[in-house]
């Protein structure tokens, strides 16, 4: 797949796959393609060149979107009319439910499943905008645990979150690959707070530098506890 | 009827200008609170200001003001939100452009039409005491579309207005229900501009959202408060009108503001004085 901004590559020939059950990291410093990477594959922006297949369709055509769950980046929420932690995570629901169908037993017990499952389960009540920033990530991070997704794309998820939080959003990763088998793909400068469950590590940087198991990426002189800024840079320098 | 209200709503005039008011008060925060979320608190202003243009074209035509308001602020709305999701130029420079224009081309079409007269004067700053039988229909019917629509969606329209981004990758169709919020806020306007005026109307959608949202701790809770706000602002406003002889229309929008404002107070107030009880 190929993308570029005003004649400027930014992505070239990069090809993955996310399959079921399975913890894909991506990484790269600033400006190497990992957000347009996620806008292309969210149906935001077209390839120049190649495809983007959904659960085997195109983003245009794909209609089941509940099977696509998406944490954006985003340190607080900016909301000027209070809302429950428990009404956002309900918004996560309509993609499965549909617009006008009220809520059934279903739905409320896959809502309360996703707030417990973050750790929020005291605070459901609790308008968002009076959280910290990690409780409020952990709050769109049940959002989109709600929809009980097959693929759950994370952009930059514990970016400037206390270690508390890093630590149930990792265990909360963990219980949504373990128990319903689905795939993540993980945009993070953060990777210490995932080490130790991440399938697959992708360094980007215009293209794929690396596309590994963490444990080959040390074989390559590389540990995940350098700073992710760096990946490339050493990649490039160890080849 | 007249048996069952208390006074000063036993006379016929203030019945009706009660019910339009009451339509009004309920309304116009259901679309309020959508816009205080999307920090658009001043669309209803510069879409009032175009549906000026609107009421000069009917009085020019010598076609009902309604009519032609609702046309020229549906497509003023349209053209904010069309201006705003492009990014062609800044919000607020896009509510200004309409802002000025619709106000310029108002007091050009009035002026050709003979002038600043009482009639375009109700429209400017509103008179429920004058309202017609035919006039609360047409406000009963907008508010009652724009009703049915806003619960109708009320579930889509919180997750667009919360997260867009997150609304986009959830399959909604984040610029159809922006476009239909801007189509439904134009309505509101031009049916609550025989009310409280377009120079006040936008104050009915944000002030009983604006108090409800220092009480209530969610968005569903928020609604409920503020409809409450906007309805009894209505009844206090008009009650004053009568006792004291004062301009309906701002009388109701005065109301809203002191619940705005005594609220805040006591909000302020009220940690201060359980810390003193604490310490005492």
């Amino acid at each position: 797949m190929r993308f570029g901004y005003d004649g400027q590559p930014v992505l070239d020939d990069v090809s993955l796959r996310v399959a079921g059950g399975e913890f894909v990291a991506l990484v790269g410093p600033n400006g190497s393609g990992k957000s347009t990477l996620l806008r292309i594959l969210l149906g935001s922006l077209k390839p120049e060149a190649g495809s983007i297949r959904i659960f085997g369709n195109d983003p245009d055509a794909f209609d089941q979107r509940w099977r696509l769950g998406y944490v954006p980046q985003r340190p607080t929420l900016a909301s000027e009319v209070p809302a429950t932690v428990e009404e956002i995570v309900i918004s996560g629901r309509l993609s499965r439910r549909g617009w006008w169908r009220p809520l059934a037993s279903d739905d409320r017990a896959a809502v309360m499943h996703a707030i417990e499952s973050v750790g929020l389960g005291e605070l459901a009540k609790r308008p968002v905008n009076t959280l910290s920033g990690g409780q409020q990530q952990r709050a769109f991070i049940a959002r989109a645990f709600a929809s009980e997704p097959e693929l759950l794309v994370l952009d930059e998820p514990v970016a400037g979150v206390d270690a508390g939080s890093q630590h149930r959003f990792s265990d909360a990763l963990s219980h949504l690959i373990r128990e319903h088998h689905a795939g993540v793909l993980l945009v993070s400068h953060e990777l210490s707070a995932v080490a130790g469950i991440v399938d697959r590590v992708i360094v980007l940087k215009g293209r794929v530098l690396f596309d590994g198991t963490p444990s080959a990426l040390m074989h390559e002189g590389v540990s995940l506890g350098i700073h992710p800024e760096d990946l490339p840079l050493w990649l490039e320098g160890l080849r | 009827m007249s048996a069952t209200l208390s006074f000063p709503f036993q006379v016929d005039f203030m019945q009706r200008a009660l019910v339009a008011g009451l339509a009004v008060g309920i309304f116009a925060p259901l679309i309020g609170i959508f816009l205080v979320q999307k920090r658009l608190s001043l669309i209803g202003d510069g879409i009032g200001h175009v549906a000026f243009a609107g009421v000069g074209a009917g009085l020019l035509l010598n076609v009902w003001p309604v009519w032609t308001a609702l046309g020229f602020a549906v497509v003023g709305a349209l053209g904010v939100d069309w201006l705003r999701a492009r990014g062609r130029i800044a919000g607020d420079v896009a509510l200004a452009l309409f802002f000025y224009s619709g106000i310029a081309l108002g007091v050009v079409l009035v002026s050709l039409g003979g002038g600043l007269n009482a009639n375009v004067i109700t429209y400017l700053f509103g008179q429920p005491l004058t309202v017609k039988p035919s006039e609360i229909l047409v406000i009963l019917t907008l508010g009652g579309v724009i009703t049915v629509t806003m619960w109708l969606l009320r579930r889509p329209m919180f997750a667009v207005v919360t997260d867009d981004d997150w609304s986009r990758a959830a399959g909604l169709p984040v610029d159809g229900l922006n476009s239909l919020l801007a189509v439904l806020t134009a309505v509101a306007v031009v049916a609550a501009m025989r009310i409280v005026g377009i120079l006040l109307v936008a104050a009915m959608m944000v002030l009983p959202v604006a108090s409800a949202q220092l009480l209530a701790r969610s968005f569903r809770g928020t609604l409920a408060i503020a409809v409450c706000v906007g309805a009894g602002s209505v009844v206090v406003g008009l009650s004053a009108a009568w006792f004291w002889d004062l301009a309906p229309s701002g009388a109701i929008v005065l109301a809203a503001a002191g619940v705005f404002a005594v609220v805040s107070l006591v909000k302020r107030a009220a940690p201060r004085a359980l810390r003193q009880e604490e310490h005492g």
